[in-house]
């Protein structure tokens, strides 16, 4: 379970984070939607330890998440970046194994390079992709690499940032599939961050809407419709008019 | 503007260059540390041993060798201004291998290395890169930074000794086709005029300047802004710094092993 406690978060003047308290059962898969530049991003970062909150508690598993051993925590998350953030200097299936090719989980090379052509086939790409650079990939092939990449150490915890921004809407309807399909054949624990209502009806099993730093609603994915909270119903509803301003 | 105003800027900005130079030495201590602790990264040590090293052999070689042919002409020119134009072998040797040879093997590493590592960082910054690599259990300084810099260190004093040989090659060429020196004396004062420190100073300026380059294109590579903008000023702002840094050290260096 992972449970953010009071977490706040300021850059300079801009205070992202305002107090978010969010709790994500072990198992389930939590979308967290909101604006541009509300802080899902930074609640996310700051829960993997790439940013530091500024007060406040992260717990996973009850355990801090800002101590302990890092490798040994970071060996339990896997995450998919909003760009797929795949390293050009190195051809795909190694970009994939690249957990598997160094560090604690360490395999031989052929051992890695079967495990990543495994995981490729099962985000829909074929073998003849492994030897080929990120820059030759189109931004679909990408976003898949970049989730083989995340499922390829078999994570207890898997983040989605944004997995379908840039993509059309048949490559994000497969992605969307290919997510809630994975999650729930790894039995892991998942956390999206995405503004596209047809990844959260996908993949969620619970929504959370964060709106000026604090979570404004939290619920299951099927009583969002329903929720009666303004920020929400806004958000689904794509208008100008409500509690979330159109220009900020 | 007031006399105040002025001594408060003067002090602001002072201020400001001794914490910038607190955050490099900072992060120059961290790369060092990391280059000591495993994990090690062989495979990319390697690549950084045949980037810095091996690739900029052409552009190092023609810098030499057209440095050393022109320092004979000059010198033969001055020489002959009051007869003694018979040292162009001496002064062509010291001159490149205590000055010239390392000095614009540095700026040369600073404009070709300093920037590549800096754009490629920053832009991995900007990419995310960065961030996936700290997910996947894979420290930066020890993956990115450390391997670059050792290859520096490594390679910097082979690439200046290198430099020092093609541009005494240039200078021989020059004296003994075009101002008619006899090649086996030209030779010969080269080898018996060069001293032992001279050669050691050489290689340690180029160990150093090694360092400073690889420093600072990793430190604004991993400090770059955000966007293009953020890449193109980390990549300018690496090649100046390193540059003047490297300039800088070579008339500490020199005062210790020459005035000394």
């Amino acid at each position: 379970m992972i449970r953010m406690e009071n977490v706040h978060k300021a850059f300079d003047d801009n205070h992202v984070l305002r107090g978010m308290n969010l709790e994500i059962p072990k198992g389930t898969s939590m979308v967290i939607i909101g604006g541009s530049g509300t802080g899902k991003s930074v609640a996310l970062k700051c829960i993997l330890g790439l940013i530091t909150p500024d007060s406040g508690n992260i717990l996973v598993d009850g355990k801090d998440a800002q101590s302990g051993d890092r490798d040994a925590f970071l060996a339990r998350f896997g995450m998919l970046f909003q760009g797929g953030a795949l390293f050009d200097s190195l051809p795909v299936w190694q970009n994939v194994a690249f957990r598997l090719l160094r560090g604690s989980l360490k395999r031989t090379a052929d051992e890695a390079r079967k495990i990543a052509i495994e995981k490729l086939r099962r985000v829909g790409l074929k073998s003849d992709v492994a030897d080929r650079f990120p820059a030759e990939l189109s931004g679909g092939m990408q976003k898949r690499v970049g989730l083989a990449r995340a499922i390829a150490a078999e994570p207890e915890i898997i983040f989605f940032d944004e997995p379908t921004t840039g993509l059309d809407p048949i490559m994000s309807g497969v992605i969307n599939d290919l997510i809630r399909e994975i999650v729930t054949e790894m039995g892991a624990t998942a956390m999206t961050i995405t503004h596209d209502m047809s990844s959260v009806r996908a993949i969620a099993d619970n929504v959370a809407m964060l709106h000026g730093g604090v979570i404004q609603w939290t619920g299951p994915v099927e009583q969002m419709d329903a929720s009666g909270d303004p920020y929400v119903e806004q958000f689904i509803s794509g208008s100008a008019e409500g509690p979330i301003e159109a220009v900020r | 503007m007031t006399p105040v105003a002025m001594l408060g800027g003067l002090g602001r900005a002072v201020l400001g260059l001794l914490a910038a130079f607190g955050r490099v030495a900072l992060f120059a201590l961290d790369a060092i540390s990391h280059i000591i602790r495993p994990p090690f990264y062989p495979r990319e040590f390697g690549l950084a041993l045949l980037n810095i090293g091996w690739l900029s052999l052409p552009v190092v070689g023609l810098t030499a060798i057209f440095t050393g042919g022109a320092l004979a002409l000059q010198i033969y020119a001055g020489g002959a201004r009051f007869n003694a134009e018979a040292v162009v072998p001496q002064i062509v040797a010291i001159g490149m291998v205590r000055e010239l040879g390392p000095v614009l093997v540095g700026l040369m590493i600073a404009a070709r290395v300093t920037s590549s590592i800096a754009a490629e960082i920053a832009t991995m910054k900007v990419t995310e890169q960065i961030d996936a690599l700290v997910t996947l259990s894979t420290h930066p300084m020890k993956y990115l930074t450390a391997p670059r810099v050792l290859a520096a260190v490594i390679t910097v004093p082979a690439l200046v000794a290198v430099g020092d040989v093609i541009g005494i090659a240039g200078g021989y060429t020059v004296a003994t086709q075009n101002l008619g020196f006899n090649p086996a004396t030209y030779l010969k004062n080269t080898v018996d005029f060069l001293e032992l420190r001279d050669i050691v100073s050489s290689l340690v300026k180029g160990a150093a300047f090694g360092l400073i380059a690889a420093i600072m294109g990793c430190y604004y590579g991993m400090s770059s802004g955000r966007g293009a903008q953020g890449v193109g000023r980390a990549t300018k702002g690496s090649v100046e710094a390193a540059a003047v840094l490297i300039l800088a050290a070579n008339f500490v260096l020199t005062g210790v092993f020459f005035s000394l």
